[in-house]
């Protein structure tokens, strides 16, 4: 089903992002590793939005209990990526802060 | 409103970069995870309206789930945790992904949809997906000492994995030939085996190169979530994933770019196994004569030295040393020493591991050295305190052509006037190997706890 022009805007859109990813990264200090590498955690926790489509795929047609469960489980494992991961994040991005102000 | 939901993507895919691109500074890093949390929340609320609301109270249940479980995971882990905690969000991003395909295959089948594209863009992320949660949770394992942090190796490994690998391909091009009308079991058996290789993937990787995993794991996942954005058609994820996946190759390849050894010798060369039953020291392999000092001695040194470098490993990080540590430079820097730190890319078990455990000592940050400029501060250094890192000071790395970690950058201790090394014993670090160092006649050894050691050495300098 899948049109050729729309898959091909898809990829363009996808290397565009690759690029964009390299070119915003690199320039992080080592000090911000650990931060910077939970912040990108919690952004590829959008997978929950694929998720959500696919809770909305399945409950709106019946589709029987195992897909149900397996919908459900999708989103709680995206919503622990995403709430966790900026969680730990803003956790560790604290105490940056404190001695920012100190100083 | 497809408009609108279109717009909140573009949105939030903004504020995603632009957080990200605030990440570079510590004094704006804060505000970058938060501008990226509202582009989440926005990006969340363009879904809601997408879906309409269809299935609210199944995504109810599992957004609360999630996030509560999330949340106080995060909240409640100790700050050296952080490594593992990663690794398992990681694995709950991986997993979702790899779930998103299991339910969208019998959906595109039955909606007859299921084209090359979707067949191909659906094999990978549930085989990507899999791996980087298997492999997500035996790096949380063996980092969180519930299994062991060596290298686990045995016959025939590298033939086990490539067979696993074989069958993956083989249940894969099968799916994607037969567009999904194969049986169910086919896609079973694939995701087994992608679970079961990412388990076999990381098993034989020591503790000392789990932070080059986890940042491969974190790529793994992204890639995952961009190939389900070409399932689900949407470009949201497609960009994020993307976003993930670079960063993710990014940071892998500077980890293994310090420790100086190709990404394929990490991931395959089962490092420090080999080595626990060679003495790599290159000496007669007896134990190690060694000089052992007191706290009360080590005070002295330090209180009347000139300039004093810490260098923090993964023994701070175990004792929770970090604000021991930052009192003791308190009391160093009272006497007018200067005090350094120097951070070795890889020491700890993650990126910037030291960093943060020392940021939430408060210890300035522009009292941190990386590696290259803290090495030209050692020649003119009074005391080298080496607090619970091992790896990262052999000099064997420099001299020992056959030592395993022969050509890793090393922090170079032994040009201090003196170094002082705080271990609980003369076991060796995680690679398994003797170092040296500890021979040397500059060096002597304060045995014990990190912190207790710290504190007694703060409690002596303090005495003076």
């Amino acid at each position: 089903m899948t049109d050729i022009t729309h898959l091909v805007e898809l990829l363009t859109v996808l290397l565009l992002a690759v690029f964009v990813g390299f070119e915003v990264i690199s320039k992080v200090p080592t000090t911000l590793h650990t931060p910077l590498m939970s912040a990108t955690n919690a952004i590829h926790g959008i997978v929950l939005a694929g998720a959500l489509l696919i809770v909305a795929a399945v409950f709106g047609a019946d589709r029987g209990p195992l897909l149900g469960t397996l919908a459900v489980a999708a989103v709680t494992l995206g919503a622990i990526n995403v709430f966790g991961g900026f969680a730990v994040t803003e956790r560790m991005l604290q105490m940056f802060r404190r001695k920012e102000d100190r100083k | 409103m497809n408009v609108a939901i279109d717009i909140a993507n573009l949105v939030a895919i903004a504020l995603f970069i632009y957080g990200l691109h605030e990440l570079n500074s510590p004094a704006t890093a804060r505000r970058g995870n938060r501008l990226a949390m509202l582009g989440m929340a926005i990006a969340l609320t363009g879904i809601v309206l997408h879906t309409q609301g269809v299935g609210w109270q199944a995504a109810i249940i599992g957004v609360a789930i999630g996030a509560a479980v999330g949340v106080f995971a995060a909240l409640k882990v100790k700050m050296t945790a952080m490594p593992q905690m990663v690794a398992l969000y990681n694995g709950a991003g991986g997993g979702a992904a790899a779930l998103i395909s299991t339910v969208q295959y019998p959906i595109a089948t039955q909606a007859g949809s299921m084209d090359g594209v979707v067949a191909v863009s659906l094999v990978l992320s549930a085989i990507i997906g899999a791996i980087s949660f298997s492999g997500s949770i035996v790096a949380f394992l063996k980092l969180q000492e519930l299994m062991t942090g060596r290298p686990v190796t045995y016959p025939g490994q590298q033939i086990v994995n490539a067979l696993v690998l074989l069958s993956i391909a083989g249940l894969a091009i099968w799916f994607v030939a037969t567009l999904g009308t194969m049986p169910a079991w086919g896609f079973a058996a694939l995701l087994a085996a992608a679970l079961l290789l990412g388990i076999l993937f990381v098993l034989p990787i020591g503790g000392a190169d789990m932070p080059v995993v986890i940042s491969l794991l974190n790529s793994f996942t992204g890639i995952a979530v961009a190939i389900t954005g070409f399932e689900v058609d949407s470009t949201l994820l497609i960009i994020c994933g993307a976003l993930v996946g670079a960063s993710g190759t990014i940071l892998t390849v500077a980890m293994s770019r310090a420790m100086n050894r190709p990404l394929t010798n990490v991931l395959f060369g089962a490092f420090g196994a080999a080595a626990g039953s060679e003495p790599a020291g290159g000496g007669a392999g007896g134990p190690q004569q060694v000089r052992s000092t007191g706290a009360d001695d080590v005070g002295v040194m330090l209180a009347y030295a000139n300039k004093v470098i810490f260098v923090p490993g993964y023994g701070m990080a175990v004792a929770q040393a970090q604000h021991s540590v930052k009192a003791l430079a308190d009391q160093l820097e009272k006497r007018g020493v200067k005090v350094l730190y120097a951070i070795h890319p890889v020491a700890g078990r993650m990126p910037g591991h030291m960093n943060v455990l020392l940021a939430e000592a408060n210890v300035p940050y522009n009292q941190l050295l990386d590696m290259d400029d803290v090495n030209t501060e050692f020649p003119t250094a009074d005391v080298a305190l080496v607090i619970g890192a091992n790896d990262v000071t052999n000099p064997a790395a420099r001299t020992v052509a056959s030592s395993p970690i022969y050509g890793m950058p090393i922090l170079d201790v032994d040009k201090a006037a003196n170094v002082v090394v705080l271990k609980r014993s003369m076991r060796s670090g995680f690679a398994g190997i003797e170092n040296p160092l500890y021979e040397l006649p500059n060096c002597s050894m304060l045995f014990g706890d990190a912190k207790a050691s710290v504190e007694a050495l703060t409690a002596a300098v303090k005495a003076l």
